[in-house]
């Protein structure tokens, strides 16, 4: 199943709603501030918020002065490419080391995804025949260890760990010497959740960040911020105070498959600059896509991808 | 703070507004705007907020309001107690009545935090008196009832589930049978993470209610979630007729907003709030204090407490008894500042204050810091920690060498020893009570 597909199942009742209502409202014609109202109804109901709401919405009222529209889909066109394109000047794929192991971090707030994420990250590049290594860098959660081995076993990886309660920071110090010694193509590293008002907890964060870059120059290669797809404004907050903490390269989106849209990307990338990589869309270890800027856009106005 | 933001922002509107006089219908309006606007910066689910807005504007056309020197201060109370009754205004016990084992079920997205939640409501109903049963039903997610099963253990509860291979519905009911036999009174079903969309799973969530007919079905809701929040509810309620909704990871600086959204669009009460990676940081749920977090002012009252509790009760008697006699020895400023270290994360409790996540002060007792100031003391002969004022200048040469520190480190740590003592004494006054927390 296409993620579009997994998409429109999950958005197919909320946005028949949606867009019917937009429809009967829409007359041929200029913008009109009911519709307009609408629109932001649309965008704040996907968790986009107020404040990049009504930037958006001033921008296409700014831009659509003296244009009719025909057809209400032009409308949802034009507010979707507006959204795709903050996206798209951010945008920037997932980095590759030149040389030695490739490391990817995964951090954010608890149970956001990050431990099934590394999962589906395992699964995609074994399957590509690469040497991966996961670091159970999560000491703290019960079980924590006990997933990730699970995981390690199901998709063919290596697993370093420590007891539960050791310093994650001796994990990912292990963890990096094992991949250079073992010559991994990539190198996972799972942190356990954490909430960004911690303090002494971020600065644990980033311990583990520097423990990485000691060992393999170069790395991590990406910081990825794990937010889960039915987040609020309270997103925007998480990424502003990660960021400050550790150099989050890019966010991942997961659990699309609900009924959330995952708005709050939006207003992170548009004005934190940080882009989105990677978005989750089920528990199977291959229900893992490369976001999709066009995508994402026209999903929150309930377009699948046959729609543009 | 945000709650004097949203009252400000009101007054600077009714202020440009009331320049006319009384202030009309229109000014009212235009201030609920800035209300609508804070709560749906909480997350407060859209239509909620223009159902919500509504409500609260008929009793904002009151007389009292328009005619009031202070309309702005008049609203937000307005506001905050139509919060408060939204959010169910008082705390709502949990239902374990009637013939034992007394059935409690968690279901939940996934990643809502429903197995800490299950360990953290065990240890509280054991501290009550009850011996309590966690049962795994999450056959899917990789080491979640191994997860459950150390959490039992750290709870000091009795724990049950099967394979992996049997199914849910059956597991719960096994476990209900094993409460019986064991003699436990209360069983709490840990369920797997679902999306309310699913509806092989959701069947599956009926099926567990239908196996184990669950006196409590509770809603584990992540306070971080945005506007979906409703659907969820909705669809969870429609499924198992949820009894009460428990809130999690409060101890971020979200406002929260989820709650009313669920509170509204099903009408059941929020029972527990879940704050913090210790099992025992699991209280009761406040409206009161809930309805002020959503609107920005922070939960001001959960952090007195979780202050208070940090404390050693006994010691702080002992320190104010101190205090009174005015004997404050470098003995008793080591023991304060293990004190604030324990609280700890006192600048964790602040960040609990919305708009405080980012505050650049630095409120942390630094580990280091501390180890010193110990080396230092611990070097001190037990007269000298008594009686600071004899320590002299080979004396300081001495704890220097002896702790491994410099000379000027001593000095450091004598004036700010000093400079506390001062503190301290003048406090002690009249308030004592206040001045134990004025210390940080």
């Amino acid at each position: 199943m296409s993620l579009f597909q997994k998409l429109k199942q999950g958005l197919a009742k909320t946005s028949a709603n949606i867009r019917s209502k937009i429809q009967s409202i829409f007359q041929p014609g200029a913008l009109t501030d009911e519709f307009l109202d609408e629109l932001e109804a649309v965008l704040i109901q996907a968790d986009v918020g107020v404040e990049a709401t009504t930037a958006l919405i001033d921008s296409l009222r700014e831009e659509s002065r003296g244009k009719s529209f025909e057809r209400v889909e032009d409308l949802y066109r034009a507010m979707a490419e507006k959204v795709a394109e903050i996206f798209a000047t951010v945008d920037a794929p997932l980095q590759v080391a030149d040389q030695g192991p490739t490391v990817y971090a995964m951090v954010g707030v608890n149970g956001s995804g990050k431990t099934t994420t590394i999962a589906k990250l395992a699964h995609r590049y074994t399957s590509q025949n690469k040497k991966v290594i996961l670091a159970a860098a999560d000491t703290f959660r019960a079980a924590a260890g006990d997933q990730l081995d699970v995981w390690a076993r199901r998709t063919g990886a290596d697993l370093v760990r420590h007891s539960h309660g050791s310093d994650p920071g001796a994990v990912a110090f292990d963890a990096a010497r094992a991949a250079i010694a073992r010559k991994a193509d990539l190198l996972l590293v799972d942190t356990a959740g954490r909430l960004h008002t911690k303090k002494n907890l971020m600065e644990e964060l980033k311990k583990i960040i520097r423990v990485i870059s000691r060992e393999i120059p170069g790395a991590p290669h990406e910081v990825l911020l794990v937010i889960d797809g039915t987040t609020g404004q309270n997103g925007l907050i998480q990424a502003r105070v990660f960021a400050e903490a550790v150099p989050i390269t890019g966010l991942c989106i997961t659990k699309l498959d609900g009924s959330s849209k995952g708005g709050i990307a939006v207003a992170i990338a548009g004005e934190l600059g940080i882009p989105v990589k990677l978005v989750g869309v089920g528990e199977q270890a291959s229900d893992l896509r490369d976001f999709d800027a066009r995508g994402f856009a026209y999903s929150l106005f309930g377009f699948d991808d046959s729609g543009y | 703070m945000a709650f004097e933001g949203l009252a400000s922002r009101l007054a600077d509107t009714f202020k440009k507004l009331r320049g006319r006089g009384k202030l009309s219908e229109k000014d009212i309006s235009e201030g609920l705007r800035e209300v609508r606007l804070a709560l749906l910066e909480a997350d407060v689910n859209f239509k909620v907020v223009k159902e919500f807005i509504g409500n609260v504007r008929a009793r904002c056309l009151d007389a009292e309001v328009m005619e009031s020197l202070t309309p702005a201060q008049q609203v937000v109370k307005i506001v905050h107690q139509e919060l408060i009754s939204l959010l169910g205004g008082k705390t709502h016990p949990l239902d374990i009545s009637g013939p034992p084992p007394a059935v409690i079920a968690l279901y939940g997205l996934q990643g809502s935090g429903k197995t800490t939640a299950a360990g953290k409501l065990a240890l509280q109903l054991k501290k009550g008196g009850r011996k309590v049963l966690l049962v795994s039903c999450d056959v899917y997610r990789p080491a979640a009832q191994k997860q459950l099963e150390v959490v039992a253990e750290m709870a000091g509860v009795s724990f049950f589930t099967l394979s992996d291979k049997v199914s849910p519905e059956v597991i719960a009911k096994k476990g209900v049978e094993k409460a019986i036999e064991s003699a436990c009174n209360v069983v709490i079903l840990d369920t797997a993470g679902r999306l309310q969309i699913d509806d092989e799973m959701m069947d599956e969530a009926q099926r567990i209610n239908q196996a184990s007919s669950p006196r409590e079905r509770l809603l584990v809701v992540d306070a971080m979630t945005g506007q979906e929040a409703c659907q969820v509810a909705q669809e969870f309620d429609r499924v198992v007729d949820i009894t009460g909704v428990i809130l999690t990871k409060l101890d971020s600086d979200a406002r929260g907003g989820a709650a009313l959204s669920i509170a509204k669009v099903t009408g059941k009460p929020i029972k527990f709030a879940s704050l913090g990676e210790k099992l025992d940081d699991f209280q009761v749920f406040h409206p009161d204090r809930m309805a002020s977090r959503i609107l920005g002012m922070g939960d001001v009252l959960t952090l007195i407490e979780k202050a208070e509790a940090a404390f050693d009760q006994e010691k702080a008697a002992e320190m104010e008894e101190k205090l009174r006699r005015k004997q404050f020895t470098l003995e008793d400023f080591m023991e304060q500042m293990k004190e604030v270290k324990k609280m700890g994360s006192f600048g964790d409790l602040l960040r609990m204050i919305p708009g405080f996540a980012r505050a650049q002060v630095d409120l942390d007792v630094d580990p280091k810091e501390l180890a010193r100031v110990e080396a230092i003391i611990n070097s001190m002969t037990p007269e000298e920690r008594q009686n600071p004022d004899i320590i002299s200048g080979s004396r300081r040469r001495r704890i220097a060498r002896g702790s491994g520190t410099t000379v000027q480190d001593v000095n450091r740590l004598l004036k700010q020893f000093y400079q506390a003592r001062k503190m301290l004494f003048q406090m002690s006054g009249p308030d004592k009570r206040f001045g134990r927390l004025r210390f940080f």
